[in-house]
């Protein structure tokens, strides 16, 4: 080991913060300098383990961090400034917050003697963050710097992971201080206060499993959790499946966990999700949620959803269980081991639930399946964005593609027709949808992954949040494509327009759009136009083709609208299958509010 | 606002889902700057009502803060609430008062009431039944102590107000669980039991056997902190 790792050397405080984020195995930080962190830059320059990646925006660079945390299963770093540096992160650290994504933030701080004196750059960040944080701290003293960002990690990573805010004032930054070692070992590394579940009780997997082989109508209903947990818990998932023949859905978030090639997957479930997964979401008698909360984009109208089912929920957030729907057995503990223990228990009984039964469910599934729910037409000489998406999928499937989205109709048909057989290699803004989250996501997950294939699926209002992050891509090498869906429409709010404002189409046109292709040659990258349907394929090769970052504005229908569609305050039961069932059912009263 | 039938320790048998019931809360925490800010954010963000809220050291060396709330909604809501709390990182362990067992809470009210004559000495009269101290006395005025549920205390305003009543100053619920044992945090060791508590344990076992067991069973939630 190093002589200055030993406890009680001491050091500088910007030193001890570098010293700390390299025995995280920290390789990576997003960041942007300014004054009050300048001595923590000061040390990112004298040395070189730890990579430092230069965004645009603060903003940029936590989803930076969230893209590589999720394609990586690592914590992702951010270092900003105080004031506005730490103010343009919020948005980002709210969205890690909300999908449960592992990111420790560093933030610059006026000196202690100014804090509350509206010194320059100065924001209460821990006041400011407060809610969109895990946890935050401010350190007051060098000698807690060590300790305290060896905790924020543990508490970023560790039971339901999130952003967790270290406010470093530059006093303490630039003041010498002890280093403390991490602590290693789990009962070394217990936190004080936080305890997380891990491991669930064993008689509510027994009351699992005992409803498990005497269901008649079983379902899966598996979310980030999953995900979070670990590939591990992804195999015992898909194994899980295998071995029960229960049919599965899941979430946006938890898209790719079970493979979407297997047997028994039936779509995403939700407001856009596959007719046959909301349907048996509906009409199931053993709901088996693992790692999913019960959001409202999957529940619909909580009054009729899941009427006669018992419902089981693994959740490693206590909080989160009864908290939209009350829940017949509560699972508190990680996602994996619950599902191992489950599997494990599955396979020691001798019940299983009754042939007849399961294969009459099934025929019910079938017949929900064979409406063809996501079918669309390519006919003409206007791109329709669903064939774009599903092109895009056909002719990436075969590299180790990592698809990222922006936040509208683009991203639910991203949903839709990329079938991820892997879990970390879909990274969407679920819980905040969040525009201009894609593009530094992309980033983020190139950075992870440097061999991979990185798209942004990308709508052109969103795009233009973060745009300026195409300049970090270039910058830094990294080959990441951005494929537009343009239909020079906010179309996702324009769909809303359409159902439920009478088609006055407010403010969802986006007059002036900048050319794209030529911004990405401003920017110093590729840029590639498409409008023909025909010319689809050859232009996503040639955009596959290109090492480095490439645009592709894909002009498409302007007038398409996602399907199928729930709308807000209706029931599972109640999909919009396409234009033709729109007429039959308006959108009244309580739904109108819903968002 | 309904008031709970039995002071502190409620059959959680008689509640049905739906209602509305007030529930005290303890929790520990670490004395940190900042642990109240985010006990009270989560209650305005997430729109629960906070009817009382107290917070004090209470143990030095070990740094820890004791806050006594007191909330109501539903057991749904108030379920949530407690595990809401427990995902704060500074938050040792969470005792809802209200639903483990029997408890007793208490609260001290500065009451002035301005007046002379008859009044006053009405005042005083109504003072004296509910034992309150008379920490100031003026030719004009009186400032009286009472302490007692937040029951008693309603009730001693509400009489105090045609008497000439000015000013109140109240601290808000501090509550305990009755019987043996503390609320220890989890994380600290626990001290050890003397022969003398174990006998104490086993008098008041006794006595509240019959509210303890109903309440026990139908709330299994611990006060270890699950998340
Ligand atoms: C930061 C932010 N502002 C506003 C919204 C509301 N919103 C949701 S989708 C959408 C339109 C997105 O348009 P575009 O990126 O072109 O995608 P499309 O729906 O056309 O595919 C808007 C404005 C949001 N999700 N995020």
């Amino acid at each position: 080991m190093p002589r200055d790792t030993i406890d009680g050397r001491q050091m500088l405080g910007a030193r001890i913060i570098l010293k700390a984020l390299e025995e995280q195995g920290v390789e990576v930080v997003f960041g942007y300098p300014g004054g009050a962190v300048l001595p923590i830059y000061d040390e990112i320059f004298k040395q070189n383990r730890i990579r430092h990646i230069l965004v645009r925006h603060e903003q940029g660079a936590v989803h930076a961090a969230e893209g590589y945390a999720r394609s990586t299963g690592k914590v992702g770093v951010v270092l900003v400034t105080s004031g506005p540096g730490a103010t343009n992160a919020v948005t980002g650290l709210t969205d890690a917050l909300m999908d449960s994504i592992p990111v420790v933030c560093l933030t610059g701080q006026v000196p202690t003697h100014l804090i509350g004196n509206d010194a320059f750059q100065e924001a209460d960040t821990i006041g400011i963050t407060r809610p969109c944080t895990k946890h935050n701290y401010l350190v007051k003293d060098p000698n807690d710097l060590a300790k305290t960002i060896h905790e924020a990690f543990y508490v970023a990573r560790s039971g339901r992971p999130g952003p967790v805010v270290v406010d470093l004032p530059k006093d303490v930054v630039m003041e010498k201080g002890a280093y403390a070692t991490a602590p290693r070992g789990i009962k070394r590394q217990q936190h004080k206060t936080y305890r997380p579940a891990h491991t669930p009780d064993p008689a509510s997997i027994n009351a699992v499993v005992d409803l498990m082989v005497n269901a008649e109508r079983p379902l899966f209903y598996t979310g980030g959790g999953v995900i979070n947990a670990g590939p591990g818990a992804s195999k015992t998932l898909t194994d899980l499946v295998k071995d029960t023949g229960f049919p599965i859905t899941s979430t946006l978030m938890g898209l790719g966990a079970y493979p979407a090639s297997g047997p028994k997957w039936l779509g995403m479930v939700g407001m856009h999700g596959t007719y046959e997964s909301n349907m048996a979401m509906h009409g199931c008698d053993v709901m088996i949620n693992i790692g999913a909360r019960f959001d409202d984009r999957v529940t619909g109208n909580l009054k009729y959803f899941s009427p006669g089912s018992k419902k089981i929920h693994v959740d490693i957030d206590q909080s989160s269980i009864n908290k939209n729907v009350i829940v017949d057995i509560p699972v508190v503990g990680d996602a994996g081991v619950a599902l191992k223990a489950i599997f494990k228990a599955w396979k020691a009984r001798t019940t299983r639930p009754k042939a007849k039964a399961m294969k009459a469910w099934w025929a019910d599934i079938e017949r929900w399946k064979a409406k063809d729910c996501l079918s669309y037409t390519q006919t003409g000489s206007v791109i329709k964005p669903q064939y774009a998406i599903q092109r895009l999928f056909e002719l990436t499937k075969k590299r180790d593609t990592f698809i990222t989205t922006e936040v509208g109709q683009h991203q639910m048909w991203a949903a839709q027709f990329c079938r991820f057989d892997k879990p970390n290699h879909w990274l969407t803004s679920g819980g905040l949808g969040t525009m201009g989250y894609g593009l530094p996501a992309a980033i983020g997950a190139q950075i992870g992954n440097p061999k991979g294939l990185v798209v942004d699926v990308a709508g052109e209002a969103s795009i233009l949040m973060n745009i300026q992050e195409l300049s970090t891509a270039v910058q830094y090498r990294l080959p990441v494509k951005v494929f537009i869906i343009n239909n020079q429409y906010m179309g996702m709010v324009r769909q809303w327009q359409e159902l439920l404002h009478g088609g006055r189409y407010a403010e969802s046109y986006t007059d002036s759009l900048p050319d794209f292709v030529k911004l990405a040659e401003a920017y110093g990258m590729t840029g590639l136009r498409v409008q023909d349907p025909a010319k689809v394929d050859d232009t996503i090769k040639e955009m596959m083709a290109i090492d480095g970052p490439v645009i592709v504005d894909v002009c498409v229908d302007q007038k398409e609208n996602c399907y199928p569609m729930i709308p807000s305050g209706a029931a599972h039961n109640h999909m919009l299958l396409g234009p033709e069932d729109e007429g039959e059912q308006k959108i009244t009263g309580a739904g109108m509010a819903l968002v | 606002m309904s008031s709970n039938i039995y002071e502190g320790s409620v059959p959680v048998s008689v509640l049905k889902d739906t209602d509305v019931y007030r529930h005290t809360i303890a929790v520990l925490v670490d004395n940190e700057a900042g642990v109240l800010a985010r006990v009270v954010g989560l209650f305005s963000g997430r729109g629960y009502n906070i009817e009382s809220l107290t917070v004090s050291v209470v143990d030095e060396d070990a740094q820890l803060s004791r806050i006594n709330l007191v909330t109501s909604g539903t057991r749904q809501i108030v379920e949530q609430i407690k595990a809401q709390l427990g995902r704060l990182v500074p938050v040792h362990t969470i005792k809802d008062l209200t639903d483990e067992g029997p408890s007793v809470g208490r609260e001290l009210a500065l009451v002035k009431v301005d007046g002379t004559g008859e009044v006053r000495v009405e005042a005083l009269r109504i003072g004296d039944i509910f034992r309150c101290n008379v920490v100031d006395s003026a030719p004009d005025s009186f400032v009286f102590e009472v302490v007692g549920t937040s029951e008693k205390i309603d009730a001693f305003i509400g009489l105090m107000k045609p008497l000439g009543l000015v000013e109140v100053s109240r601290t808000g619920v501090a509550a305990i669980a009755r019987g043996a044992g503390g609320m220890v945090d989890d994380a600290l060791p626990k001290p050890k039991a003397t022969p003398k508590r174990k006998k104490a344990t086993k008098k008041v076992a006794k006595k509240a056997s019959p509210k303890r067991k109903s309440a026990a069973k139908k709330a299994p939630t611990s006060s270890k902190k699950k998340r």
